[in-house]
């Protein structure tokens, strides 16, 4: 197991200690309580003890870094293996633990959110019509008839900045975008619904029906999942590519016996050899790219009153985790062998699971490969991945009976589908493109060279 | 402007002070070859030399005896407690003594003292290193009771304290002493006792606090600004007396009050704030004034889980804000 080792709080009011000499390198055994680095701090100077027995692997920060109590200052593999386990290098630390707060779980879970969806209702619920202080009186001064009047408090209450802007309205509810609580377009959208016959004097508000989102509540026992920004970041790219790209799609089939005999005879050498696995994605991209050579309108952006056709060749991959997508690209795809381009996916699928993507590794793609097969689907519609004109996918290979020559036979066959932005791209060029990728794939065979 | 620490500030003031008075001294436990136990008082005796920076018995009385002594004779002492928590032994000689010394000789004698003690939390000092004790001082009229946040607070409010010609309760939040730092004057100035500050404006819910909670509040209004929800946020500073007028007046501005301390929250000082908003301005009140502060235990724990829940945090802070705007 790997365990992060942490500033540890070095005296009381400490907050932050520098490391003046590490005593240890990448390589070394350490005993616990073995001293791993001298640390400097305005207060004292120290050294830090080793937590645990095991091998240094790495060390994280360097000599004169000034890190904060609770940062992270190198890792130790112990014996056992498994997960990385943060530990704090003195049981005194402070930061680490830091998701217990009950208070910081979110108040929020049973309380509904102010004032979504229809205002009728949440106003008939502030029912008791009980008003602060602060609003009874605005109220009073300004003569206004507080059922007019929606609110956007907890409950439909309505608050004090309500009946401002109601005055400030000459007399209209408009729930502005500063009202607190999470608000997105759709919502403010919604919100211009619910003027109910407003005051005598305010001329009439056009009032427009509901553009029908209904208001999507948790049910007892639901879990609430909050959206972070890799989730938001994927929903606003799939629905812009949707709503902007008219896709089209096609599918053809493809003969991979051969491939799958090659890749067979290769894939126990490789493995010895290079240290990581050989799959059919490097062979696959290979047969795209040199496709994408031949029909270069392929590798273009719809650009407004242009297309863009580009010159590089960068082929994006989809890598998924857990609960994200990422599409890192590998630069001038059509100057690697098949070896590179392997090299290259399982660099990034690397990068991707543990995180250490870079904004470099995540631009400039213009061609996207999706290997949907690897979890067993045989047949998808991918989106197009933006601004790029198309999308394939390489679907499971599986033996099906298929005619051959005129007779049956059992053969490894596997599904293309390819989506295209029907604004770059038509279906001809398409089909012929995808044809040269058949080709190719059916082509690979024991003459083949991956280097 | 230089940026230095919370403690750095208090330093500069105790040697400009030094330098521009011969009266003022400074003396307590580990104050002189030490430098203090935080280094507040580092290189004054160096510079200034035993006479004026005295090292002290560990007898708590006994420092806030001299010192007041030693006011009432003409100088002016600046006295430290190690630990807030040390300052029991010796409240009897600042409650009957010093903050009663004018009024009981009818301004024959008064008592220009400084007392300053570290207290508050987070640095996992447990029991007697880490309790807030200024609520209990916050009801002896004669003392000024002040907790500054800010480096530039502390140094202006140290020279005003040390200035003033009555007794000041100097309280430094320890955890700040190196977490917090900004820009301070290189020159002199000070900043009056007795005046909240607004380190923040806001519309929609209005946070008063003070020390170390005082930055959590503004952290996490610099985080809520970004969802749309915006906090004014109030800087007691001098908690007793409290600046009646600040706090009215930044109650007004949304009618939402968040009150945050670390102290214990009954009896602490965030009571007597709501109630003199309670008192001053009802109607414009928008919801019930809200208090976050520590739990009504004994003691700050030891154990680091305890200490924790013990202790506020950005995260509580930030329920609760959001909790206040979102009513």
């Amino acid at each position: 197991m790997e365990t992060q080792v942490l500033m540890p709080q070095l005296g009381e009011s400490v907050t932050e200690g520098t490391i003046a000499k590490w005593l240890i390198k990448p390589g070394d055994t350490v005993k616990k309580y073995e001293p791993l680095c001298e640390v400097t701090t305005d207060k004292v100077n120290a050294e830090v003890p080793s937590t645990v027995e095991g091998t240094v692997t790495e060390l994280v920060a360097r000599e004169g870094d000034t890190l904060s109590v609770g940062e992270l200052i190198c890792y130790i593999e112990t014996r056992a293996g498994g997960a990385k386990a943060p530990v704090a290098a003195q049981p005194t630390d402070t930061k680490e633990i830091a998701s217990e707060t009950p208070a910081a779980e979110s108040p929020k879970a049973n309380i509904p959110l102010p004032s979504k969806g229809s205002v009728v209702n949440s106003a008939a619920k502030a029912a008791g019509k009980r008003y602060s202080p602060a609003v009874m009186r605005l109220a009073q001064e300004n003569n206004i008839d507080l059922a007019q009047i929606g609110g956007t408090g907890r409950e439909g209450r309505i608050t004090r900045k309500d009946v401002l802007a109601f005055i400030e309205n000459g007399g209209m509810t408009t729930q502005s975008a500063k009202q607190p609580g999470p608000i997105n377009e759709e919502e403010a959208a919604m919100n211009v619904v619910h003027v109910e016959s407003p005051s005598q004097t305010a001329p009439a508000p056009s009032v427009r029906p509901a553009v029908s989102t209904p208001e999507i509540n948790a049910y007892p026992g639901d879990t609430e999942i909050p959206v972070n920004n890799i989730r938001k970041t994927i929903a606003s790219r799939m629905v812009q590519s949707k709503h902007d790209a008219p896709h089209a799609w096609t599918m053809i089939e493809v003969d991979m016996t051969n491939l799958v005999k090659l890749r067979n005879s290769l894939k126990a050498e490789f493995k010895a050899k290079e240290g990581f696995n050989l799959t059919f994605m490097p062979f696959f991209i290979k047969a795209v790219v040199e496709s994408i050579k031949e029909f270069p309108i392929m590798n273009s952006v719809w650009a407004g009153d242009k297309i863009i056709m580009r010159k590089s060749i960068n082929v994006s991959i989809a890598v998924a985790t857990d609960d994200a997508l990422f599409v890192p690209v590998i630069k001038d795809a059509d100057q690697k062998s098949i070896y590179g381009l392997a090299r290259a996916v399982d660099e990034l699928a690397a990068k991707t699971r543990h995180g250490k993507l870079s904004m470099d590794d995540m631009s400039g793609g213009t061609f996207t490969v999706n290997n949907t097969g690897s979890f067993g689907s045989v047949l998808s519609a991918p989106i197009i991945n933006q601004p790029q004109a198309a999308i394939i996918s390489m679907e499971s290979i599986v033996k099906r009976p298929v005619v051959v020559d005129d007779m049956i036979a059992i053969r490894d066959m596997a599904n293309l589908c390819l989506s295209l932005d029907h604004r770059v791209l038509d279906g001809l060029v398409c089909g012929r493109f995808l044809q040269s990728v058949k080709q190719k794939l059916e082509a690979y065979g024991s003459h083949t060279s991956i280097y | 402007m230089a940026i230095i620490s919370y403690i750095d500030a208090v330093t500069q003031a105790l040697r400009e002070e030094m330098q521009r008075d011969k009266r003022v001294f400074v003396m307590g436990e580990d104050v002189g070859v030490r430098g203090g136990v935080f280094r507040a008082t580092n290189g004054l005796y160096e510079e200034f030399g035993e006479e004026r920076v005295i090292d002290t018995p560990l007898a708590e009385s006994a420092i806030a005896g001299v010192a007041i002594g030693a006011a009432a004779y003409g100088m002016r002492p600046v006295a430290e407690m190690q630990f807030a928590d040390f300052i029991m032994p010796a409240v009897n000689q600042i409650v009957s003594e010093a903050a009663k010394m004018r009024y009981r000789s009818n301004n024959d004698w008064h008592c220009p003292l400084v007392i300053r003690a570290p207290y508050g939390g987070g640095v996992h000092g447990a029991l007697y290193h880490s309790q807030s004790v200024e609520a209990m001082f916050n009801s002896t009229p004669g003392l000024k009771v002040v907790a500054p946040s800010t480096p530039y607070d502390v140094k202006g409010m140290l020279k005003a304290a040390i200035r003033d010609d009555d007794p000041v309760l100097f309280f430094e939040h320890k955890r700040c002493y190196r977490l917090i730092k900004g820009e301070v004057p290189e020159t002199d100035y000070t900043v009056p006792i007795g005046k909240a500050e607004v380190k923040r404006e806001g519309e929609d819910i209005t946070v008063i606090s003070y020390g170390l909670t005082l930055h959590f509040a503004l952290q996490v209004a610099e985080k809520l600004a970004e969802e749309g929800i915006s906090a004014h946020v109030l800087d007691l500073r001098t908690l007793y007396p409290l600046d009646k007028e600040s706090i009215v007046e930044a109650a007004r501005k949304t009618g939402k009050v968040l009150i945050i301390h670390e102290d214990n929250k009954e009896g602490g000082v965030g009571g007597e704030v709501a109630a003199v908003i309670a008192e001053e301005c009802l109607f414009d009140l928008d919801a019930p004034i809200r208090r976050l502060a520590g739990p009504d235990v004994p003691a700050m724990p030891y154990s680091p889980t305890l200490e924790k829940f013990f202790m506020l945090n950005p995260d509580k802070v930030m329920a609760a804000m959001r909790e206040l705007a979102e009513f």
